[in-house]
């Protein structure tokens, strides 16, 4: 798999060190991984920057993964990228809103390192 | 599964939850932190950790569910997490009681059946100090699971308002 530029998208400094951490076990070649606190940071660093792959949590302050998903499918260059949701909220509703605006994955935490390489590999190869 | 219906009217129910808050939290310990949870053989009497994170419920379930530590365990949770050394882990202690609290909050609703969709989360909050106290305007049931971390008392609470 080629080199990867990622966005993790979570309130917590800790979270998204782990979330980078079980993407580097799972194999992946990150050439790039830049951060986000919420959805509006991570708005905000996609008109910067060019990602291969986003990953998001969804309660969050300023603006909620799923909220910034919805924004991510009006961004032209962002069409495209996969979105991979991390999260606490695992009932049936938060999926099924999350699939349908437009993620490619839905992890529930807590989570091991084997679940974000089963959820995050067919992602980047589909 | 518990269910919602009848949320804490009898002492059964507390004592089915208290159960489900006990298995969330050493799920939660032993898939992000590494370590397992172990129940101590005395009580301590009195709660006195000096780092507490906070998530509201709100929904089916309201009220607040908290997990307090003391500040060395909150430097050796963040550290154990994160794969650093203590020192370098120290600045993320807070950070890391509040995603636990967060987690554990989240698997114990998934325990509820019909809960998980009727119930929502805040964003984690953490207090430090040791000498306070919460008030609520509504009375409510209140669960205590008291457990060891590394041999450190560890309480986690549930307060429910509804």
């Amino acid at each position: 798999m080629s080199q990867i530029r990622a966005l993790i998208v979570d309130d917590s400094s800790v979270m998204r060190k782990i979330v980078e951490r079980c993407l580097r076990q799972a194999g992946l070649d990150l050439s790039e991984v830049q951060e986000a606190s919420n959805g509006m940071e991570a708005l905000a660093l996609i008109n910067k920057s060019d990602f291969d792959l986003i990953l998001s949590d969804i309660n969050m302050p300023v603006m909620d993964g799923l909220e910034f998903i919805r924004n991510v499918q009006g961004i032209d260059k962002a069409k495209g990228i996969p979105v991979v949701m991390i999260t606490t909220e695992g009932g049936e509703k938060h999926v099924v809103e999350a699939l349908s605006l437009g993620a490619k994955g839905y992890i529930r935490k807590p989570f091991t390192p084997e679940q974000v390489k089963q959820h995050v590999i067919p992602v980047l190869r589909s | 599964m518990s269910s919602p219906q009848g949320v804490l009217a009898d002492d059964s129910t507390l004592e089915t939850w208290r159960n489900l808050l006990s298995q969330a939290a050493h799920e939660v310990f032993s898939m992000m932190v590494g370590v397992e949870l172990t129940t101590p053989d005395q009580l301590e009497t009195e709660c006195n950790g000096e780092v507490t994170g906070m998530v509201g419920l709100a929904g089916a379930l309201c009220g607040m569910l908290t997990v307090r530590c003391t500040k060395s365990s909150a430097v050796e949770i963040a550290s154990r997490m994160l794969g650093l050394s203590a020192e370098e882990a120290a600045v993320q202690g807070m950070d890391a009681i509040g995603e636990v609290c967060n987690m554990v909050a989240g698997a114990f609703k998934a325990k509820i059946n019909g809960l998980e969709d009727k119930c929502m989360l805040s964003v984690p909050t953490v207090i430090t100090g040791d000498n306070y106290a919460t008030h609520s305007l509504i009375v409510g049931n209140r669960i205590e699971v008291q457990l060891l971390f590394q041999n450190q008392p560890m309480w986690i609470t549930l307060e429910t308002r509804s």
